[in-house]
């Protein structure tokens, strides 16, 4: 399963699709310690899979809780992608 | 079996009672502050509609955004997953959920089972279509319930920046003053509204049939808009707003 957290605003879209179909065989869940901003958890869905997710109170403000990560001049490896070694995360921005 | 669904959402709370599959009845109240309280009211409607009392349920299964606050559910299911039950029930056919609400939207691709596939939610600011176009009706001082219809009579298709619902209200105002026709900028708000879902549809992709349910699917002026920008027509069930409520009871059910 995809899963998009985010939003489209007047300056464009800010999306991170999670790929919930690796986070059930994942044993390490980097994702939650890997972003410096704790924006990630691993919840039970209602299909009773192991996923990971984008907290609540982060989804209406990705673009500006990432910008940290993103500087303008530089694109170093996000650190959350880096944590996810089965690659499930992507962001749209 | 008998159960309930409650569908705790920012701005409604929904109840649904089914009996063996069969909705017994309804019940709805405004979330006020103490949303408890709120709950209580729709669900003692629905009980007192159905003619039962809260011992003959057999499960109670909360959904919504504020489904962790309802007391009498003894179990919950998440908006997409409520909704995806829910629109397969109503609209079998439906490969494709757009589900708005007061305060956010959500778009979901179904494998056809009722299963979720894929989804996308956005919950900005206004992102659901319901309180920016409360909050724009009032600044064109037309009643929510014509404002819709008004869009329809737009001659002119006139571009909207704002995306947010603060600025589009000074935006709409600018308009006004510019003597621009109430109905091309009743038209501009829902095709402002509409681009938004339609950018969220087309990150799930687009899967025939289409189904829109939530409150908003009343509008005619946002199913045009939506209808227009999707390109393609859309579904919309009846009770198109109790969805929700009866795809959490249907999950009680299932379980
Ligand atoms: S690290 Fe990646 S695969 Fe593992 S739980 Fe987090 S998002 Fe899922
Ligand atoms: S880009 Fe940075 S802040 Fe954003 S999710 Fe990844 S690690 Fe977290």
């Amino acid at each position: 399963m995809k899963a998009n957290y985010g939003y489209m605003d007047g300056s464009g879209e800010y999306y991170i699709t999670i790929d919930t179909d690796h986070c059930n065989n994942c044993s390490h869940h980097g994702c939650i310690t890997g972003c410096p901003k704790g924006m990630f958890q691993v919840i039970t869905d209602d299909y009773d899979d192991e996923v990971a997710e984008i907290k609540e109170e982060f989804r209406k403000k990705i673009k500006y809780d990432c910008a940290d990560c993103k500087p303008t001049t530089d694109r170093p490896p996000l650190p959350c992608q880096a944590a996810c070694t089965p690659g499930a995360i992507t962001h749209s921005w | 079996m008998i159960t309930a669904g409650i569908d705790m959402g920012a701005r409604s709370i929904r109840v649904l009672i089914l009996k063996d599959g069969e909705v017994l009845a309804r019940g709805e109240s405004t979330a006020g502050f103490d949303t408890a309280e709120s709950a209580e009211l729709a669900f003692n409607e629905a009980l007192e509609k159905a003619g039962i009392t809260k011992d003959q349920l057999d499960k109670i299964v909360a959904t919504g955004a504020g489904r962790e606050s309802a007391p009498q559910a003894t179990d919950t299911v998440t908006d997409v997953g409520a909704a995806a039950r829910g629109a397969h029930e109503v609209a079998p056919q439906a490969r494709t959920i757009i589900d708005i609400g007061a305060e956010e939207g959500r778009a979901i691709k179904t494998n056809g089972n009722g299963k979720v596939m894929d989804f996308a939610v956005n919950e900005k600011c206004a992102a659901g279509a319901g309180s920016f176009t409360e909050a724009m009706s009032r600044a064109l001082e037309v009643e929510l319930e014509e404002f819709g219809a008004l869009s329809l009579e737009s001659t002119e298709s006139i571009p909207m920046n704002a995306q947010c619902a603060v600025f589009a209200e000074s935006e709409v105002v600018s308009l006004l003053h510019a003597k621009t026709p109430k109905q091309d900028i009743a038209r501009a708000v829902h095709d402002a509204i509409a681009d938004r879902i339609v950018s969220m549809v087309r990150r799930v992709g687009i899967e025939p049939e289409i189904a829109l349910i939530g409150a908003v699917s009343r509008n005619p002026g946002f199913v045009d808009a939506l209808k227009r920008g999707l390109e393609r027509d859309v579904i919309i069930p009846d009770d198109a707003e109790f969805v929700g409520a009866l795809g959490a009871a249907l999950v009680a059910t299932d379980e």
